[in-house]
């Protein structure tokens, strides 16, 4: 089985946290890249957190949304964490712009408010064990509406945090400000079944 | 926990621009051409150079107005020292505020203790001690002073190379030198000890102070910087949408030289720029 390949849409935001978390994991490669042929060759890719508008009209204006939305309905797992979850979305309640429109998932940005709401607290992931995951939110989204193959991984009290349709997952959460990898770890390992087939 | 968060929102903001704006109309056009968050104003800092007296937080109503035209991170002046501005800005919901030596300083020895406030702070830095004092204190984002307003790269250039000349050496020194360096820089040891294991900063370090061009937004990467604060270099050019596009686009292609060429091409004119020498006024030199 050849490494598998996880890239980060490096544009604008937390990429070199992502990276730092994979780096961590074995038996894989992990880049950050915005180069078509880079994205396109990758068998996982990573959407991360920033400012979804920044990051929306420079996929635009560098022609990088279609390579995603193919690889997308190609099967290749890709992973949006807060803004990338934004990206990710067919809906956005409170925003008329629309990005890579891949899920069928509602989200609703700034749900908590503005940063003196942002905050950091623990809850049980139980695709990751039995041990409470950090859940680090800043100016967070909500994902406010599940329909069609989108599945709810997680909740945190009533709203939705995490969302999985089939090879697409969605988090208004950042995994990768935290010292813990599991989430990463679980990415890489959904990477590695599906480049094993 | 705050104080992370806080150094965590500055992370969010990475390989991104920041644009000075000082009506909800601007604002839009920002968020449009893919700023990362805003910076309300009443005045640009070359407008208050023009002026002159004394520049004072702004209005909170036009802040809000602000704040409700985008759905980016929206942050705000207040004047070096000034506990209320800061309880004012804090109470109205703002995403960071800057407590900047472009308005004119409330306090001539101490800056704001910000480890007390739930907001973040962005502060301006000459070098690696401003930059450590400021963070000592409480800051969860250190920008370069350069010199606001002027349209003249020279002083942001000055200060990334001080900013990072500095990293370097302390990096590179012995462990027994550290305590004479923390003396040297006017920064607390601790400080010291985490640039001289991690060789960077303990929080996000971006340009600001006199970038016109997408050349000078590539140039401040190339240095280092980690995104760029444009003020006065965007409103103040003959085709503010059009430059305010390239220049966040020169952010994300810095190392793309052929890319650069065509982003700088009609722009029509750069804000007019001032001689350094010729101020009557320097900011960089207020709350040090």
């Amino acid at each position: 089985m050849r490494t598998p390949r996880i890239a980060i849409l490096g544009i604008q935001g937390g990429i070199e946290e992502h990276l730092a978390m994979l780096q961590r994991i074995p038996d894989i490669v992990s880049y950050a890249t915005y180069k078509t042929s880079e994205l396109a060759s990758a068998d996982g890719i990573i959407l991360p957190g920033g400012e979804s508008t920044a990051i929306g009209k420079l996929i635009e204006d560098f022609a990088l949304k279609d390579v995603i939305k193919q690889k997308a309905q190609a099967g290749t797992p890709i992973w949006g964490t807060c803004a990338g979850a934004i990206l990710l979305a067919k809906s956005i309640e409170n925003d008329t712009r629309r990005h890579l429109a891949v899920m069928d998932i509602t989200i609703k940005r700034n749900a908590y408010g503005t940063q003196i709401n942002s905050f950091v607290t623990y809850t049980v992931l139980p695709f990751l064990g039995n041990e409470a995951f950090p859940i680090v939110c800043i100016r967070a989204p909500i994902i406010t509406a599940v329909e069609g193959t989108a599945r709810i991984l997680a909740h945190l009290n009533s709203d939705i945090i995490a969302v999985q349709q089939g090879n697409l997952i969605a988090t208004t959460f950042h995994p990768e400000l935290t010292e813990d990898s599991r989430f990463h770890l679980w990415f890489a390992n959904l990477v590695k079944k599906q480049t094993s087939h | 926990m705050k104080a992370k968060l806080n150094k965590d929102l500055a992370r969010m903001l990475k390989h991104g621009v920041i644009m000075d704006v000082v009506n909800a109309e601007q604002a839009k056009i920002a968020e449009q051409a893919g700023a990362v968050a805003v910076m309300a104003l009443e005045r640009v800092p070359a407008d208050i150079r023009k002026t002159g007296g004394v520049a004072r937080m702004s209005d909170p109503a036009l802040i809000e107005a602000i704040q409700k035209a985008v759905s980016i991170p929206v942050m705000a002046k207040v004047r070096i020292g000034h506990i209320a501005e800061a309880r004012i800005l804090e109470a109205l919901g703002i995403d960071y505020i800057d407590e900047s030596e472009v308005l004119t300083p409330a306090d001539d020895r101490f800056h704001i203790n910000k480890h007390d406030f739930a907001v973040p702070f962005v502060c301006g830095a000459r070098n690696l001690g401003e930059a450590l004092r400021r963070i000592a204190e409480g800051a969860s984002m250190i920008r370069t002073k350069g010199e606001a307003g002027t349209g003249n790269i020279i002083e942001a250039v000055k200060h990334m190379r001080q900013i990072q000349e500095a990293i370097q050496q302390v990096s590179a020194a012995g462990k027994e030198e550290l305590v004479s360096l923390a003396r040297e820089f006017g920064a607390p040891l601790e400080l010291i000890q985490y640039v001289h294991t991690e060789k960077r900063l303990p929080v996000v370090n971006f340009a600001a102070g006199g970038i016109a061009t997408p050349a000078d937004a590539a140039l401040m990467m190339m240095l280092g910087a980690e995104g760029v604060f444009v003020g006065s270099g965007i409103f103040k050019s003959s085709n503010p949408e059009k430059r305010a596009q390239a220049i966040v686009q020169a952010v994300l292609h810095w190392q793309d030289y052929a890319m650069l060429a065509e982003l700088s091409k009609n722009l029509g004119d750069a804000m007019p720029g001032l001689e350094i020498s010729n101020l009557e006024h320097t900011y960089a030199e207020r709350g040090v």
